[in-house]
């Protein structure tokens, strides 16, 4: 059988997150390719059911990464991103869903580098704990 | 399933063209664009696209105000349910509330694998026992509970009130550490492909428990399974809310209340009371509590007002209205406590009071507590 490749969901702000993503690229940063970008205009317009609706379409992890506190292209978007991601965090808890799951990251635009290594880290976490138990469900509709 | 099954199964086709149920409806009264009569003639008349691609269908409260007038008897809250599922079909879904995240909950739910840690708020000073032949349906409270934490508001703690209550009357039930949400919202958005996954599970998992019994603080969870489930499942049980519990029990087993010296009012939640009939029970348990004097607000009962919206779809600017509307009529009777025996209703009339929007401004406060609470606390033993 062969080994288990986690599908992965990174919502991205345009200003910071996405740009790093983009410069690792330019940069020839090697990162696993099993994540799927989604460039949002800021972190906090990622509301739950986005998610949600990620973990629902079979996605094994889910990543919301924007700016820094103090980068904010819109002032606050990462303290209103902090307390989505908080708050569904507990949601997913009862659910029963890993921690490592739903991770949320601060990356700025040149950090090429640190976006890279993030990827890195969640694909071996996630290889450890194994497919999402939505995804069961997904495989069954295909 | 096509609008003509529906119009044969809800006989729709008895409509006198009256338009009480459209005259009495709490949702027409502020949003002049819907009508239930209109949504009829529209189906009888051979429109049925204008009444599916209308996003007014996923308006309606399924209150049953109108179901109550109609001369006909036609049941308006059941053909809105089976034309949601045909536009569900069509690929309408109609505006979800809390951008439909309660919804997709529901979806997730469907999956076999998951290991729910649902019960992790239950401490040691509540008796609960593998053994019992009473279920207590915990429902959505802990998904709720981090959810509405913004509205202060923790659906756990009338789980927490109606354990303890349930302990101090003796009864030690069993609670389920998998159990799914009842499929409610699933079934009246129109999902019933959802509803029937939810409806599976639950009703494998409570034949593997063995119980007789299932004790409900949620109106919605007992509504469901008390008419939903028979229709999709077998479930043998019987199954009542917590009031009709409590009223039978207040006078036995030495159950001595406390004095709480309060005026109050209470709301009676549409699926308890229009959907099932249960008007006189929690008024008795509240009765029953000495210094309580109870008032009834202009609309109660039968004719008493929803909170504004159902299911989590299509909470607007109107919903707000309706549950301003209700909360006047609340302060009006002068009592200082609001009881409710829905959750539901308690989230949105909680939601009500803490929107500081421009037009929201004359919303008036009144504090708010659910049957089950109002019990804990009075109860002593």
């Amino acid at each position: 059988m062969a080994e288990f490749e986690p599908q992965i969901v990174a919502f991205c702000c345009n200003w910071c997150t996405y740009a790093a993503a983009d410069l690792a690229g330019t940069s020839r940063v090697h990162y696993p390719p099993n994540v799927r970008i989604v460039r949002v205009m800021c972190s906090s317009m990622v509301n739950p059911l986005y998610v949600l609706k990620a973990f629902e379409g079979g996605a094994d992890g889910v990543l919301v990464a924007g700016c820094h506190h103090s980068d904010c292209h819109y002032i606050d978007g990462p303290v209103k991103c902090d307390a989505t991601v908080d708050k569904l965090r507990k949601v997913l808890h009862v659910l029963g869903l890993e921690d490592e799951r739903l991770r949320r990251e601060l990356v700025a635009a040149s950090e090429g580098v640190v976006f890279a290594r993030i990827i890195k880290e969640m694909v071996e976490q996630l290889k450890k704990i194994g497919p999402s138990p939505f995804k069961v469900k997904t495989e069954a509709l295909a | 399933m096509n609008l003509e099954d529906i119009i044969q199964e809800t006989k729709t086709y008895y409509c006198l063209e009256c338009g009480k149920c459209t005259s009495i409806c709490p949702v027409a009264r502020y949003d002049s664009s819907f009508s239930p009569r209109q949504m009829i003639e529209n189906a009888l008349l051979g429109f049925g696209d204008e009444l599916l691609l209308d996003r007014e269908l996923f308006s309606c409260l399924t209150c049953y105000t109108c179901q109550k007038e109609c001369p006909s008897d036609i049941d308006f809250p059941i053909f809105v349910r089976k034309a949601r599922s045909m536009a569900q079909d069509n690929g309408q879904h109609g505006v979800c509330a809390h951008s439909g995240q309660l919804q997709s909950l529901a979806r997730l739910m469907t999956s076999p694998t998951i290991k729910q840690k649902r019960l992790e708020w239950l401490s040691k000073e509540y008796r609960v026992s593998e053994n019992s032949d009473v279920l207590l349906w915990v429902g959505c409270a802990p998904y709720f509970a981090p959810i509405f934490e913004d509205i202060e508001f923790n659906a756990l703690d009338i789980t927490k009130a109606s354990l303890k209550t349930l302990n101090l009357l003796g009864i030690e039930p069993k609670l389920l550490p998998n159990e799914r949400c009842c499929g409610h919202d699933a079934l009246w958005t129109g999902d019933i492909e959802t509803f029937k996954k939810l409806a599976e599970h639950n009703a494998a998992q409570i034949k593997e428990a063995g119980v007789k019994k299932i004790v409900f603080s949620c109106p919605e969870g007992y509504r469901t399974f008390k008419l939903d489930y028979p229709n999709y499942v077998d479930l043998r049980c019987e199954v009542l809310h917590i009031s009709e519990l409590l009223a039978e029990k207040i006078g036995q087993n030495g159950v001595k209340f406390k004095e709480i010296k309060k005026k109050v009012t209470y709301q009676d939640p549409c699926r308890l009371g229009r959907h099932l009939g249960v008007y006189d029970a929690p008024r008795k348990v509240i009765e029953s509590i000495p210094g309580i004097e109870l008032v009834e607000m202009r609309h109660s009962g039968l004719e008493s007002i929803c909170c504004g919206t159902s299911a989590f779809t299509n909470c607007d600017s109107y919903s707000n209205m309706l549950r301003a509307e209700r909360l006047c009529e609340a302060t009006e009777t002068g009592a200082e406590l609001l009881i409710t025996a829905c959750p539901k209703c308690q989230t949105h009339f909680r939601c009500a009071m803490m929107d500081k929007g421009e037009e929201h401004r004359s919303t008036p406060k009144i504090e708010i507590m659910d049957l089950a609470n109002l019990v804990a606390n009075a109860i002593e033993k």
